[in-house]
């Protein structure tokens, strides 16, 4: 809007805008103070924390005596097994990843073809998501029961043993829980089938008429249209498995902090640490996941900003229509007023 | 079914077939019924289609009806090989013992205290600020959208110590809900962020043009927003309080942090949830029985159907809640547009 060249129009709409602004910013005020305070400042608190000696007792903040990243050093020799827990929680990734989201689509492409019950199977795929807790979990996987029943565990360790432990760890991990890693795609099926129900029909329907077998209808339109949900639900993934309660990082980074001889500084450290790799996680699965930007999406975009613009400009044009509607419907009563003084 | 294929054998139009056409027939005709055609789908695809979906929903299940059988067996059929999945007889000394370990009613009570009041403070704060995000243009948007994308990806392991010690400074920290409704209140809830973005997508949805309608109309700000948003995001609106709740239900990472340290190990001191109450169901049982020892309502020795029982009466509650609120859940996710278009 503050683009519009009419320099006579130009005083009315920077009051609108700046009518705006104000408004936008009372709306987000409470998250902004939010923000402010337990975010940004808690991060910035964080990071003082992790390169200083934080003393509990009185809130001290010494400097560090042994170089600024010693406590960042002393996490990397104290946790010897820090690289084989990340490493483990990597390769833990990379394998469940792939598997939580074409289960959640393979069970997205079964409920939505055309079946009796859609929506009882719907309330049991999404049952986990509503009691999938981290004290559930520890109490369903002490029991055993977080396997498939029918797959043996025995066999695959066997064959795992011969494996470097940071590798076949995860593996195992995989096949003895695998029904609770499979719990975690409940809100990525619902979004899968939100998604395949947008996929408009005709393209289907072309599809068919031109003699295409749901082989290659699956290929060539259904995949290609779930493209960006499948970004959308590898990020949720990864949000989720990182962050989680369960999470065997999560959880030396809590045992670190409350311990006597570790303490703040050092949990501080810890976190950081592990929100750095989080943060190449991230960014890996959205490089390799993001949609190529070919030449349709540049035009709808191009189109859209376009849209955007001619809208903005109908509303300026609305704007000063009505200004000037007003003004003369103002000029026309000061008018009978003085008519009515005399 | 008999009757298509007889149709199939009378075609075409009444001629006679001899008896290799018509078997021809007959067998193109099973053909279509199990393998389909373009237009209809077999009874085979049919088939396969149910018999995967039953299975994966059985496996899926299986924990859940492990536990429910679990926590119904006695002592006796917990060392009875024989006995897999339906107990002898139905025992409900496990669920006794497991409410009185985890203090239920109480804990129960307490849990529904700090789930509910956080959830409409969060409600009410994200739709107004998703509302603010979506409506109106203010430099520095984009840096704070970014932001609020980012606090959402970022862990909350970084925050939330400074932010615990925030809370002791303040002396919020003594296990009551303070430290849940401030932060739900400055839109810093349990995935706060998700929902101001759940809501920025609903409302920037919505034809701007309707509300600018209502300001010519001479509407203020305020009034546009608490007359014709809110009443068109109701849908946003029960997804978020949905999820909300059973974000603050389930929670323990957060809940253990802003709760404080003594809250915890004693729930006597203030608020408990009860997933708190699971996880540390083994050194309640000591103390319960230690308790119950003299007596005369004795508990159990601890076993697996105990803790069993125990875990199906933490979720308990949420089982029901999602069961009467099945169809909300269930289209919540359609209906909120989270997939953006």
């Amino acid at each position: 809007m503050a683009k519009v060249k009419n320099p006579h129009d130009k005083h009315h709409l920077t009051k609108r805008t700046l009518r705006e602004w104000v408004f936008g910013y009372i709306f987000i005020s409470p998250w902004l103070v939010g923000v402010s305070i337990f975010f940004l400042y808690a991060m910035v608190r964080s990071l003082i924390f992790s390169f200083n000696d934080l003393q509990l007792v009185g809130m001290v903040i010494t400097p560090l005596k042994d170089g600024l990243f010693s406590n960042y050093s002393k996490v990397f020799a104290t946790e010897i097994n820090l690289p084989v827990v990340l490493a483990e929680f990597a390769i833990s990734l990379v394998l469940q990843l792939p598997i939580i989201i074409s289960f959640a689509l393979i069970i997205a492409l079964l409920l939505n073809s055309k079946i009796k019950g859609r929506s009882l199977f719907r309330l049991i795929f999404f049952l986990p998501v509503i009691i999938a807790t981290g004290p559930v979990m520890d109490m369903l996987t002490a029991q055993g029961v977080a396997s498939v029943p029918m797959v043996g565990t025995d066999a695959i360790s066997s064959v795992l043993s011969n494996l470097p432990e940071f590798v076949a760890e995860p593996i195992n991990d995989l096949f003895s829980s695998l029904i609770l890693i499979l719990w975690n795609a409940g809100i990525q099926i619902l979004l899968f089938l939100a998604g395949l129900q947008k996929v408009s029909t005709t393209m289907y329907e072309a599809a068919k008429i031109d003699g295409a077998n749901a082989w290659e209808t699956f290929w060539k339109i259904t995949l290609p249209n779930v493209r960006s949900i499948i970004l959308l639900c590898s990020i949720y993934t990864v949000v989720t498995l990182a962050t989680g309660g369960s999470n065997a990082v999560i959880q030396m980074i809590y045992d670190a902090t409350y311990s006597a001889t570790k303490g703040y500084s050092y949990g501080a450290a810890f976190s950081w640490i592990y929100t750095v790799v989080i943060i190449v996680i991230l960014l890996l699965v959205f490089l390799l996941l993001r949609e190529k930007s070919d030449r349709k999406v540049k035009y709808e975009e191009s189109r859209g900003a376009r849209e955007e613009q001619r809208k903005q400009q109908q509303a300026a044009k609305a704007a000063r229509h009505h200004d000037k509607f007003m003004a003369k419907t103002e000029r026309m009563a000061a008018k009978g007023e003085r008519r009515k003084a005399k | 079914m008999s009757k298509k294929v007889k149709k199939a054998s009378a075609s075409p139009s009444g001629r006679v077939l001899t008896p290799e056409q018509k078997k021809a027939a007959r067998r193109e005709s099973t053909k279509k019924l199990l393998l389909g055609n373009a237009e209809k789908r077999g009874l085979l695809a049919s088939l396969v289609i149910y018999v995967l979906l039953i299975t994966i929903a059985f496996i899926y299940l299986y924990p859940v009806l492990y536990m429910l059988s679990r926590s119904l067996m006695g002592k006796a059929d917990l060392l009875d090989t024989s006995v897999k999945w339906i107990p002898s007889q139905l025992n409900m000394k496990n669920y006794q013992d497991a409410m009185l370990v985890m203090d239920y009613g109480n804990s129960l009570y307490k849990n529904l205290v700090l789930a509910v009041l956080p959830t409409i403070a969060q409600v009410l704060v994200c739709s107004f600020v998703g509302y603010g995000f979506a409506r109106y243009n203010f430099p520095g948007k984009m840096l704070w959208m970014g932001i609020l994308v980012l606090s959402f990806l970022l862990p909350t392991q970084t925050t939330s110590l400074p932010n615990y010690l925030l809370f002791r400074t303040w002396s919020l920290a003594d296990g009551s809900v303070k430290p849940f409704l401030l932060t739900a209140l400055l839109g810093q809830g349990f995935k706060s962020s998700l929902c101001i973005l759940i809501f920025w997508n609903f409302h920037n949805q919505v034809p701007k043009s309707l509300i600018e309608a209502s300001e010519i109309d001479g509407a203020g700000h305020f009034y546009s927003y608490f007359r014709i948003a809110v009443p068109l995001s109701t849908a946003a609106i029960v997804v978020v309080a949905l999820f909300s709740f059973v974000w603050y239900w389930n929670d323990t990472y957060l809940v253990r942090e802003y709760l404080g340290r003594e809250a915890i190990s004693n729930r006597n001191i203030g608020l408990t949830t009860l997933m708190i109450e699971l996880s540390k169901f083994d050194s309640s049982y000591g103390a319960t029985s230690a308790a119950s020892a003299g007596g005369s309502t004795s508990v159990d020795k601890l076993s697996e159907a105990m803790k069993m029982a125990g875990t199906m009466l933490a979720i308990l509650p949420m089982l029901i809640f999602y069961f009467v609120l099945q169809k909300q859940f269930v289209e919540s996710v359609d209906r909120a547009g989270i997939t953006g278009e």
